[in-house]
């Protein structure tokens, strides 16, 4: 076996809130139930894979003013359910998506750090960023954070939680019944931090979690979001899954490491990636046309086109053309779909966005519907089992990922096929591991441990 | 056997190593896994071994102290301490019958985030969870969030919450927590049952109709909603809150499904349910259910003397006699099912029993209170329901929002 081989790192996204979760096929269980979050997450474990994710969104997406009906509605909370994920798995990690706009630092930092002891260490956060007043409107400040702030609110949470993280060092407790001394010091958790957004001091008072802080993952795509993953997150969640805009992607965010005193190991880079497979690579193929129309159903297609029309189509022919017209342009809090960060996506460029549709649509002969399931509902991987596993090898060894975050359509049985034959082909390549290297999720990511923790911060 | 007896509560107030400052040194005391899931999961599946109605977990925003505002510097003391919603969550899935509470502090935290954790603990237990609101007033409180002004209380003021000058202050504090409860019901309400239809006609995964905007805008906050988590498996889960004076009794009354309280004898219990009824009646909950448990700090031995002992013990390694806001009990098993059954007579629902020394105390209810109760007939001989709120005898409330509610 060469040694020269990278090894893959793989996770299990739960198929949520979300057009490429299927909930009309009849072996589509509950969203919401506890049993369809611990089957995915023991499936996962059974697969070896590094750890379980969780999105999140803080409120219900709206189109033309009403509450997106068409997809998946609902999920759980995301650290309760992490919690209690820990108590039905033994090594697979936890991750967890929270926001750092409409949380506070002390009580995010206590969270994470109470998952990552009642894990044993499993704990993982992906820091979004969503700031928008549509979200604002569920919690106490409302939309107070405007939109170019958003990273640096991030960078600033996240330098204040590793604060309040570090302020215990881990040899604090004691405890000896004979002498009747609990703490090594009398005054743990000390903190002081003052900036822009937060002005807090205080004890903080959860004691050093066995991982230190939890892994941190990072999702946003802007520059500023990308330079945020470089400086702080072991870990990146892309979109990019196409190898060319993977490897990119990969290229790009990789070369930022060294500009903050960082190398390309403490940074990996795992796109999401959705996967179809079949006996044979066409019976792959024919089953993931049928998902796709299952995914983008005619009235999903026209909710997609209104996304980037930005405007009422519903009397618009899926099987028809695309619209001749421009798309309606318009800020962010105009926008047709609220709550959506792939509707804010497209609405970067809308006008160009539509030209390229079209032109696609024109090249490809497709209809609005069609064009619309190439250009949103694509799997990355489709195939045998075989060809799956080579290509999953090829993109990693090729520095296009270190991995993938992997998705299926399918609640709660959408893993279990990639776990039953993919994972056990990449294990016979010697490029996915057949049993945990380690207990904590930063050891079996291969993450370098963190250092000990000094009295002066490290430099962001 | 008259009914009311018969349908003696009892729930278990969880806290670190038990209630005792010094219990953390005790023989069976295990201070050194006191942040390892398996120390609370063996504590609650032996609480459940015990056919108690709940647990409460305690929690806080600052490190404990025994200074009631700020931080005392002591290392002799059990200090740190996990989120007890999040502990609560870890045992969901390896518990079965037992109802969990954790403790939440609602003027730093946000109702939405709340509503959704322990909906979500919710449908981990298939329907055993709920949550004991408290409120933090303090200085150092506010410093770690930096987010609010606070008027924090002195020590002496303590003594003397229902003085007039206190009265406003604290009537502002309860009145946010009732605003925080009443948007946790809200958004726990917010998605009707059936909202879910999965629709292949119309390609429509819920009916947008049978879910709520809640639009709650009060004095401290406005939430929109909906919540983003489908009803929990209860409907409502169970709400309760710790209460000394009367302002916090109204809360109680106006908010709650059970309130604790802290009466030293049969007749201050009958006291403190006449004000809670009461205030029922002033804000026309007079005919919903809000049991009243006692609060009682307990040290059990089989033997009296040894209790009484074991105390003196536990007092000299403290260095102080140990006080509590609420009624210290030291005596046997027995003993403590006479004082029960005589309190319950008040009109007590039932107790939320301290163990002073955890696993000790908290043993000696399961194994012998418990079954003590059962031979006098006052205390179930089985879990009876598979949810809290059945345990608890109140029925799954009809949803606020749906057409036809009352
Ligand atoms: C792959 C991916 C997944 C994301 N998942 C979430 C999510 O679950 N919840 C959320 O609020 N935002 C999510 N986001 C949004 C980002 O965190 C970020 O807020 C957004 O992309 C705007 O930042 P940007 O302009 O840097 O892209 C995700 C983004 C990406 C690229």
């Amino acid at each position: 076996m060469s040694t020269s081989l990278k090894q893959i790192r793989l996770a299990a996204g739960f198929p949520g809130v979300n057009n490429t979760t299927v909930w009309s096929d009849p072996a589509a269980g509950s969203q919401i139930a506890f049993d369809s979050f611990r089957h995915v997450a023991q499936t996962a474990e059974r697969g070896k894979l590094d750890f379980f994710f969780l999105a999140e969104g803080l409120r219900l997406r709206e189109h033309a003013g009403k509450i997106h009906d068409l997809d998946i509605v609902g999920r759980p909370d995301t650290f309760t359910v992490l919690a209690a994920l820990a108590a039905v798995t033994e090594h697979i990690g936890l991750a967890g998506t929270i926001n750092s706009t409409f949380n506070e630092p002390y009580e995010v930092a206590r969270q994470f750090a109470s998952l990552d002891w009642l894990s044993g260490g499993r704990a993982a956060w992906n820091v979004v960023t969503s700031w928008d007043a549509f979200t604002g409107e569920n919690f106490r400040r409302g939309g107070f954070l405007p939109q170019d702030q958003r990273y640096e609110r991030a960078r600033t949470f996240l330098r204040t939680a590793s604060e309040l993280w570090d302020s215990w060092h881990g040899d604090e407790i004691v405890a000896d019944k004979e002498t009747g001394q609990f703490l090594s010091t009398p005054a743990p958790g000390g903190f002081t931090h003052e900036d822009a957004h937060f002005d807090i001091n205080g004890r903080f008072n959860v004691p050093r979690s066995p991982q230190g802080r939890p892994v941190i993952l990072q999702a946003g795509e802007s520059d500023e979001g990308r330079d945020f993953a470089a400086t702080a997150a072991d870990v990146i969640f892309s979109r990019y899954s196409q190898y060319d805009q993977a490897r990119a992607f990969y290229a790009d965010v990789k070369n930022r490491l060294p500009k903050f005193g960082r190398t390309r190991d403490q940074l990996l880079i795992l796109p999401a990636a959705g996967f179809v497979l079949g006996d044979t690579d066409a019976e792959a193929e024919e089953a993931a046309r049928e998902i796709r129309l299952a995914q983008v159903s005619p009235a999903t297609a026209i909710r997609f086109l209104e996304q980037l029309w930005n405007t009422d189509l519903s009397g618009h022919d899926p099987d028809g053309p695309l619209p001749a017209f421009d798309p309606v342009v318009s800020e962010i809090g105009g926008l047709v779909a609220k709550g959506n960060a792939g509707a804010r996506q497209l609405a970067k460029s809308p006008v160009a966005l539509a030209n390229q549709w079209r032109a696609k649509a024109e090249a490809e002969n497709l209809t609005t519907r069609e064009l619309i399931i190439e250009v949103t509902g694509r799997q990355s991987f489709i195939g045998s089992p075989a060809t799956v596993a080579a290509e999953i090898n090829r993109f990693v060894q090729d520095d296009a990922s270190d991995g993938f975050i992997i998705g299926s359509h399918l609640v709660p049985g959408g893993l279990d096929p990639f776990v039953d034959k993919v994972v056990p082909l990449l294990q016979e390549r010697g490029v996915f591991r057949t049993e945990y290297e380690g207990t904590t999720l930063r050891e079996n990511l291969g993450l370098a441990p963190l250092g000990a923790v000094t009295a002066t911060p490290v430099a962001w | 056997m008259s009914r009311s007896t018969n349908s003696l509560h009892l729930a278990i107030a969880l806290d670190s190593a038990g209630w005792h400052p010094a219990a953390w040194r005790e023989p069976d005391a295990r201070p050194g896994e006191l942040f390892t899931p398996k120390y609370w999961v063996d504590l609650i599946q032996r609480a459940e071994r015990g056919l108690v109605d709940f647990v409460t977990i305690e929690d806080g925003l600052r490190l404990q102290s025994d200074h009631p505002l700020q931080p005392d510097d002591r290392a002799d003391r059990v200090r740190g301490r996990l989120d007890a919603t999040l502990i609560a969550a870890r045992v969901a899935p390896v518990t079965s019958r037992i109802g969990l509470l954790p403790t939440a502090i609602v003027n730093h935290t946000e109702p939405f985030h709340l509503a959704k954790a322990i909906a979500t603990i919710d449908y981990a237990s298939a329907g055993r969870a709920g949550i004991r609101v408290q409120l933090d007033g303090t200085a150092e409180g506010a410093a770690h969030f930096g987010r609010r002004e606070i008027q924090p209380l002195r020590r002496e003021d303590y003594a003397n919450l229902d003085a007039p000058g206190l009265r406003q202050r604290l009537r502002d504090s309860f009145d946010e927590a009732a605003d925080y409860v009443e948007v946790l019901r809200r958004l726990w309400d917010s998605w009707e049952d059936d909202a879910e239809i999965r629709d292949l006609a119309t390609g429509r995964f819920i009916d947008r109709d049978k879910l709520h905007y809640i639009d709650f805008e009060g004095r401290w906050f406005s939430v929109k909603g909906p919540s983003i988590t489908p009803r929990p498996p209860q409907g409502q889960p169970v709400v309760a809150a710790l209460g000394h004076a009367e302002v916090p009794y109204q809360l109680i009354a106006r908010s709650t499904d059970v309130g604790f309280v802290t009466p030293h004898s049969a007749a201050d219990a009958t006291a403190i349910i006449a004000q809670i009824r009461a205030q029922q009646q002033a804000v026309g909950r007079a005919a919903d259910t809000v049991h009243v448990f006692a609060d009682l700090v307990v040290f059990l031995d089989r033997e009296h003397a040894t209790a009484v002992a074991r105390k003196q013990r536990l007092d000299a390694r403290a260095g102080a006699e140990y006080t509590s806001d609420a009624e210290i009990f030291v005596g046997t098993p027995a003993e403590l099912a006479d004082l029960l059954l005589d309190w319950h007579r008040a009109g007590l629902s039932g107790y939320r029993l301290r163990p002073a020394v955890l696993p000790h105390d908290l043993s000696q209810i399961t194994d012998y209170l418990v079954p003590e109760l059962q031979r006098r007939g006052a205390f179930r001989a089985a879990y009876e329901a598979n949810t809290l709120r059945g345990l608890l005898g109140l029925s799954r409330p009809a949803n606020r929002y749906a057409a036809g509610a009352a």
